[in-house]
């Protein structure tokens, strides 16, 4: 009984909580219909590859009735409508979101791969926090200091990625139905599955038809949405490759864009940074999630004279990383969402090898089906590493150096991108400097990874322009 | 280690310049840890282990005036058969009592459970290093072998730490071989801060134990607080070679609560300290608790407090 290992029996939390049918429609105008053609695609179990349901690939003729269904939402329904009514819709649906946390928790798990951990304790809350916090502003437009008579902008196009697939559809459609825009909505074409539960959502809290619509598919979709001629408003998340496409296509349009694209931040860590909490947050900052977060630390810049001591701490940490299956409850690092992840996440690791840089991963076992990566840090590497540029997208992290206070600085901004930052000292006068110094969007002190629907979330340079969250996230709906 | 502790304790400015020097605990990230870990679902057969594992930590104990020779007979005779129906049931650590009932309760549990005494002017450490040396030699002449003390919290928190410091040097001596466990109080002590730094200063001046609370003083132990303490002695086991136990008392009432310290330690200090040798449970009610849980994994179904033995 003093046996020294403490082995956490199997925890999953149930599938039966989850109704999901074998296949999908489109949902237009407050119904889920069929596609104009025939095709369909599979979304499938990132931890297990089972399939999970088919879901139709809506072509351009979809788009073109989804977007003429906000149009007519927007002309006749939602765009008259007093923002106090509106806001009662919004409540409502924050209350059922709350109600079916648990059955959106496990879709969420099961169709991301991430661990039910964090969708129940994370991406769930924040949702309903999401519409409780826009609903709160739909009566008060007026008073947001974006001029007297704010309007909305009409039918909103918005494209959203896979690693916070709920998350992400909250913090798009919240702001833009407060504001009275309607959506037409894109989820990523491996994780739809919530955005399609969502659709439920709306018809259980009696939404007018049309205000909320959502087409499923690839690129493709996306594509034909924000290049839709009867789109006002394009709202994008993802990588940077296409969200350049996609600002190049509206150029010349009188189309509203944000985006907000890749990341490659800078953890920095000075010596006087209270360890235990640095070392959990550098752990938070890139193994959440699998590290499948545009805003993740996913480079480490540690002060010399605490790096051995910080590393070895990290890595004592790093071995007790529960890596394994997204449904059980204990499990803090769950699957990575793609095969196509996956492989993009091997060749750039394999970069970091190539270049010189030393490899270290966490020991546990894989599972034998679906698509995992051990959680890993790579040492001695420097700004010339293309580990050190590049977003992994992964639970990869990137451990660098510095001397100076401004080393550190120097060496957080020389990256393309701008979206977050974290600094971990005690010095409060330190914090206000560093926030001051470095180009990023968010800068968090002593703490990673925190979102709050009053916050303004957003970068710039190459992680986008525009924000969400907090007042702010409504001057991208409103005119 | 001998460098380590003669650098830190060479003068009470060395020891002060020390102790500040320790990396500081930032409120928010540790609470937050404490509460992630306190998320961890422990079932079935991991239960059944963390159930048995807690009750073989308790510390069983009663620390009030009006304890008398009898309740401590009781006391003592639970802590060797927790749960008189089932002969599986793991014996608690120790018994746990004031000085002059230390030799009843030894009288009781013989040699096969350690008998704990309070001592040296417990629960406010308020008196002569003088009376509380006298008090230490009664408890072990009465038969304790383990001693809890109450470090001078006026003392530590005004900055006198050399004080405290020979207080818990002089105390250990006198302790002979008994071990000695020294409370922080850290409902006193107010930050996480306070709570590593006077960890450290036990360490040094040769805690065998670090204890939380006293019991009389709230709050008591919480989640964080132990987790604090917990990185404190696998620090100090790291920097030093000498590993040195943990006990959280008072404040738990549930055998959840114990479960979740078990997982604490079982993730921030390792499993090394999942062991009555060096992680103990200082506590009453939930002894209760924790048979109650046992008896429900046992049968599949809940019994009630009549079928568990009255403290």
């Amino acid at each position: 009984m003093t046996g020294k290992t403490f082995e956490y029996a199997p925890a999953p939390e149930s599938r039966a909580v989850v109704d999901l049918a074998s296949s999908y429609g489109l949902f237009i105008g407050g119904e889920f219909t069929a596609g104009a053609g025939s095709a369909t695609f599979k979304t499938i179990n990132p931890a297990t590859e089972e399939v999970l349901a088919e879901v139709t690939e809506a072509g351009e003729a979809d788009v073109d009735r989804a977007v003429a269904a906000a149009r007519r939402a927007y002309e006749r329904v939602w765009g008259p409508m007093p923002g106090r009514e509106r806001a009662k819709y919004l409540f409502r649906i924050a209350r059922i979101v709350q109600e079916r946390s648990r059955e959106l928790a496990v879709a969420e798990s099961l169709d991301n791969g991430k661990p039910i951990r964090e969708s129940r304790d994370g991406d769930l809350p924040l949702v309903a926090a999401w519409f409780f916090y826009y609903a709160g502003w739909a009566d008060k437009l007026e008073h947001a200091g974006l001029g007297t008579e704010p309007r909305a902008l009409g039918v909103a196009g918005q494209v959203i990625p896979w690693n916070f697939p709920l998350m992400m559809l909250a913090w798009k459609i919240a702001p833009a139905l407060a504001t009275g825009n309607t959506v037409v909505l894109k989820p990523a074409e491996t994780t739809p599955l919530t955005a399609l539960l969502f659709a439920e959502i709306c018809q259980q809290a009696d939404l007018p038809a049309g205000v909320v619509n959502i087409v499923t598919g690839a690129g493709p979709t996306g594509q034909a949405l924000v290049t839709h001629a009867g789109v006002d408003k394009v709202a994008f998340t993802g990588s940077t490759a296409v969200g350049r496409g996609i600002a190049r296509s509206l150029a010349g349009t009188d189309k509203r864009l944000t985006l907000e694209l890749g990341g490659k931040a800078a953890n920095v860590v000075f010596d006087d940074a209270p360890l235990d909490q640095a070392v959990e947050g550098i752990v938070n900052g890139i193994f959440f999630n699998q590290g499948h977060v545009c805003c993740a630390g996913s480079r480490l810049l540690v002060q010399e004279s605490v790096a051995d001591e910080v590393l070895e701490r990290l890595k004592a940490r790093m071995t007790t990383l529960r890596v394994g299956d997204p449904l059980d409850k204990n499990t803090d690092v769950g699957a990575i969402n793609s095969a196509a992840q996956l492989a993009r996440i091997r060749t750039l690791s394999d970069t970091g090898d190539a270049e010189g840089a030393e490899r270290w991963s966490a020991p546990c076992t894989l599972p034998d089906h679906g698509f995992w990566f051990a959680p890993t840090i790579f040492t001695g590497v420097t700004q010339a590493h293309r580990i050190a540029r590049e977003e992994i997208f992964g639970p990869v992290l990137s451990v660098l150096t510095f001397r100076t206070p401004a080393e550190a600085v120097a060496k957080a901004n020389n990256t393309p991108y701008g979206l977050s930052a974290g600094v971990w000292t005690e010095k409060g006068s330190r914090i206000l400097w560093m926030a001051e110094q470095l180009r990023a969007g968010v800068v968090w002190a002593n703490t990673f990874n925190k979102f709050d629907p009053a916050s303004p979330f957003g970068g710039y340079k190459e992680s986008g322009y525009g924000r969400e969250g907090g007042r702010h996230g409504l001057a991208g709906y409103l005119r | 280690m001998t460098t380590l502790l003669s650098e830190a304790t060479g003068s009470e400015s060395a020891l002060r310049r020390f102790l500040s020097g320790l990396p500081g605990v930032d409120q928010v990230g540790a609470e937050g840890r404490a509460a992630t870990l306190a998320t961890r679902s422990i079932k079935t057969t991991a239960k059944a282990y963390a159930l048995d594992l807690a009750i073989s930590m308790v510390d069983l104990t009663t620390l009030e005036g009006a304890d008398t020779p009898g309740k401590v007979r009781a006391l003592a005779a639970k802590a060797l058969r927790p749960d008189p129906t089932d002969p599986s049931c793991p014996a608690a650590a120790a018994v746990c009592v004031y000085p002059d009932l230390a030799a009843t309760a030894r009288a009781v549990v013989g040699d096969r459970l350690h008998v704990a005494s309070v001592a040296a002017a417990f629960p406010s450490g308020r008196s002569s290093l003088e009376v509380k040396l006298r008090e230490v030699a009664d408890a072990t002449a009465a038969g304790a072998d383990e001693i809890d003390m109450v470090i001078d919290r006026g003392a530590f928190l005004t900055g006198r730490v050399q004080q405290v410091f020979d207080e818990i040097v002089a105390v250990k001596q006198a302790c002979g071989p008994a071990h000695l466990k020294v409370i922080l109080e850290t409902g006193e002590l107010a930050t996480y801060d306070n709570v590593r730094r006077a960890s450290w200063l036990a360490m040094l001046a040769g805690a065998d134990f670090i204890k939380t609370s006293t019991g009389k003083v709230q709050p008591a132990a919480t989640l964080p607080v132990t987790m604090v303490m917990l990185e404190a002695v696998r620090d100090f086991r790291a920097a030093t070679g000498r590993q040195v136990g943990v006990k959280p008392a008072g404040g738990f009432r549930s055998a959840k609560d114990a479960v979740r310290h078990l997982v604490v330690i079982n993730e921030v200090a390792g499993p090394d300290w999942l062991d009555p040798d060096w992680f103990r449970i200082g506590a009453s009610s939930l002894l209760n608790d924790l048979l109650l849980q046992r008896q429900k994994m046992a049968t599949g179904a809940y019994s009630g407090p009549d079928y568990v033995s009255l403290d």
